[in-house]
């Protein structure tokens, strides 16, 4: 069953066409990658899909989609004295969920006791960013938009918090719509990957859609990536 | 003390208590500076009131209602030049409100003073703390979400346009309240400096909340005693002027700097 179908969306931001006419469907327990270069469109996407920003075409989420968001980064106050205590009870104060279900998911995401009473400002990247995907699942979301979710964390980190967001995938049978600039994260979890340049570039499961000219023509021709006949490898994940 | 009197008392220290909480949520969404802004838009209206004789906070309060939703469409717009039109605005209206508000009164408008209330004007006022402390209590979840990040907040469905809105008119009604004690150029002192303090004093939300109310009734309980005992304090043969709102905002101040040599709790 279709839990997102996008039809023909646009986006313009101040009279500049930042995502021109894109459409594709997401369905249950689907992944979908978005990758793109810079400036290609993939956040300003994410936020349309929310509803965050005004958009024209259709973007249809189906009556049963919960959804969750991991933003790409937080320009909270880093003196705040708030604490993810603070905010998954607000989140379940606000959804009128109960309590317990931000407890169940401060232990699925590795959250410790001591973590969530800390002010958000004190913690490392990676406790931040379970924190995020911890507020995410509150309200039992069957799908998720987590934009770059390991940006602001380093690399050892950031496998880290892949493991982490598949497991919890395969737990909950969530679908997701990930913006990310790992390939091999694309390849290794993605089922469908979405190529973004303003347009749409590519839809389609990683191995069919991101052929070597697809990857040249949204990144240009540095990109390092070889992919043989069963068995694909990185040399380095692209930064765009 | 007469009865007229003890119900201003009590309206200026639960005045300071809104003042608190309102002030900490002020701190964390960074409009430190709206008090300002806010209680200067009042002195227009103050000054036409006094001068076509109607009661003054009536004009303050129309003032403060129409510059709120100024100030909310400036902030909705958040175009390049929000912060400019604001700064002019306020000076703008504080230049004008000087110009229109009599001589005789302009002292009191600017610096505030402790005047009797009528059984009508404190019940009026009550009702002004209960609208403000139940807004904080029903909407502290959602502000919390708001303050940490707009975004996450309407994702989740806060509609945050519309509580920045409840927030400011909530915020303004608390001007409005410390008007009379205050002036207007000492109002948004009393929203501030109390949560500057609750802020370095603590470091989690209902601790910083506590301890800024705390400090805001302290600072008008002090500065109350000092105006009412010793309103003309001599040191080193300089004679003070202690009226009730310079000496609750010097008391703030003194508990601010205390504040400074304290470790967090």
């Amino acid at each position: 069953m279709s839990l997102l179908t996008v039809k023909n969306l646009s986006v313009r931001i101040e009279d500049k066409l930042i995502v021109d006419d894109v459409s594709f469907d997401l369905s249950e327990r689907e992944r979908l990658s978005i990758l793109g270069p810079n400036g290609a469109g993939k956040t300003v996407l994410l936020k349309a899909l929310l509803n965050l920003i005004p958009s024209t075409g259709k973007i249809g989420w189906s009556p049963e989609a919960r959804i969750g968001y991991v933003p790409q980064k937080i320009d909270a106050e880093i003196h705040l004295p708030l604490t993810f205590n603070d905010l998954f009870q607000a989140k379940c104060s606000t959804l009128r969920v109960s309590i317990h279900d931000a407890r169940n998911v401060a232990e699925s995401v590795g959250l410790t006791k001591d973590i969530l009473a800390t002010p958000v400002g004190h913690l490392s990247g990676g406790q931040f960013q379970r924190g995020l995907i911890g507020f995410a699942l509150i309200g039992e979301p069957n799908v998720l938009l987590l934009d770059e979710p390991t940006a602001s964390v380093d690399e050892p980190g950031e496998e880290h918090i892949y493991e982490l967001i598949h497991r919890l995938q395969e737990e909950r049978n969530l679908a997701s719509i990930m913006v990310s600039h790992d390939l091999s994260f694309v390849f290794r979890y993605a089922t469908t990957v979405l190529c973004l340049n303003r347009q749409r570039v590519c839809f389609g499961s990683p191995r069919d859609a991101l052929s070597h000219d697809v990857l040249e023509k949204l990144y240009g021709e540095s990109v390092g990536f070889y992919a043989h006949d069963h068995h694909v490898s990185v040399s380095q994940p692209v930064q765009s | 003390m007469t009865a007229p009197e003890i119900y201003s008392l009590v309206l200026v220290l639960l005045t300071a208590l809104a003042a608190g909480l309102v002030g900490s949520f002020a701190l964390m969404k960074r409009m430190s500076l709206a008090g300002d802004v806010v209680s200067h838009i009042a002195l227009p209206g103050l000054g036409l009131a006094l001068l076509f004789n109607m009661n003054p906070l009536v004009g303050a309060a129309v003032a403060l209602f129409c510059g709120t939703i100024l100030i909310w469409r400036l902030q909705e717009s958040a175009t390049m030049t929000t912060d400019v039109a604001i700064g002019v605005i306020f000076t703008a209206a504080l230049a004008i409100g000087i110009v229109l508000t009599p001589s005789e009164d302009l002292i009191e408008a600017l610096f505030g003073g402790f005047q009797s209330l009528t059984p009508p004007w404190f019940a009026i006022g009550l009702l002004a703390v209960s609208v403000i402390v139940a807004f904080i209590w029903r909407f502290r979840h959602q502000l919390i979400l708001s303050l940490f990040s707009p975004e996450l907040a309407a994702a989740t469905g806060v509609k945050v346009s519309r509580l920045n809105l409840y927030f400011l008119l909530v915020f303004s009604l608390t001007v409005l309240l410390g008007l009379r004690f205050l002036g207007a150029m000492l109002v948004g002192a009393l929203i501030i400096i109390p949560a500057a303090i609750g802020r370095q004093l603590t470091h989690t939300l209902s601790a910083f909340l506590m301890a800024s109310s705390a400090a805001s009734v302290l600072s008008v309980l002090l500065g109350f005693t000092i105006s009412r005992f010793y309103p003309h304090f001599t040191i080193a043969n300089v004679r003070l002027n202690l009226t009730l709102g310079p000496a609750i905002i010097a008391m703030a101040t003194i508990l601010f700097l205390l504040s400074l040599l304290r470790k967090k709790i």
